[in-house]
């Protein structure tokens, strides 16, 4: 599966149009790592434990989006967007969403 | 000791104490991320980022991939507390300033460090995203740090002859 976020893959030609597929996943943090981010409030710095948990979330999501468009028979999803809203207080919404396409046999 | 010393003292005290500390903290934190930034910028400054949509004529593509970095930042208690004071007068907050400046850049550097890892050698179509993380404490009103999401297509490119 290719995935690119340019509305081509450089160097192929698309065949075929799918439409749009997309994956999301809604995800809060646990108490210790909110309790640290709280410290880190305090004396700045990189809140790494949220870093991973948006990293493994919006893997997360790309993955479902991904099991979409294999399911509706593209070999590539083109022109993919990311959109992060918070739909509670600590709890956030991840999702992608792109064109799934089909490529021609590669050179 | 007069009483009516002490107790101001002692309401007054804990908090200076931590804006002290937090002031010394996050000086010494941001000093240390623009000196990791300058460097690495340096390493990665071969490696292309470009906001094209369509790949440059010259290039000669062999593979295509998403590739994304992204960080979370949180400012500290000083910093927060300047940007109080300067909603009062208004005008540009520079405390801010700065940690969103930090917070970009190192996204880029991420995003570039996992081309790398992919074995490309130029992303085209970077796009950054910046979004607010709310606390769960104060009702999610007080913030815990912003996100930078940096993403874009990683190109593996043919060695040209020429």
């Amino acid at each position: 599966m290719i995935i690119t976020n340019t509305e081509t893959v450089p160097g192929r030609t698309i065949n075929r149009f799918f439409g749009v597929v997309s994956g999301s996943t809604v995800r809060t943090k646990h108490i210790g790592r909110d309790l640290m981010a709280g410290i880190k409030n305090i004396f700045g710095g990189e809140l790494r434990g949220y870093t991973e948990l948006l990293q493994e979330s919006r893997s997360d999501a790309l993955e479902r989006m991904i099991q979409e468009a294999e399911s509706l028979g593209a070999n590539a999803v083109v022109n993919v967007r990311f959109s992060t809203s918070s739909v509670a207080q600590g709890a956030a919404e991840l999702f992608a969403y792109g064109t799934a396409v089909q490529l021609d046999q590669g050179p | 000791m007069d009483p009516a010393i002490v107790q101001p003292l002692m309401e007054l005290g804990p908090p200076l104490v931590l804006l002290v500390a937090a002031y010394f903290t996050g000086r010494y934190i941001e000093v240390q991320h623009y000196r990791d930034i300058r460097r690495r910028e340096i390493r990665w400054r071969n490696l292309a980022a470009v906001t094209f949509r369509q790949v440059p004529k010259a290039w000669s593509v062999e593979e295509a991939t998403l590739v994304t970095g992204s960080v979370v930042i949180s400012v500290d208690h000083f910093k927060r507390f300047l940007a109080g004071l300067r909603m009062i007068f208004g005008g540009r907050v520079r405390s801010y300033e700065s940690l969103l400046d930090r917070a970009r850049r190192e996204a880029l550097l991420r995003l570039k460090e996992a081309a790398a890892e992919r074995g490309c050698s130029a992303i085209m179509n970077v796009r950054l995203e910046t979004s607010r993380m709310a606390s769960s404490r104060r009702k999610g009103k007080a913030t815990a740090g912003v996100e930078v999401l940096a993403f874009g297509t990683g190109l593996r490119l043919r060695r040209s002859a020429a």
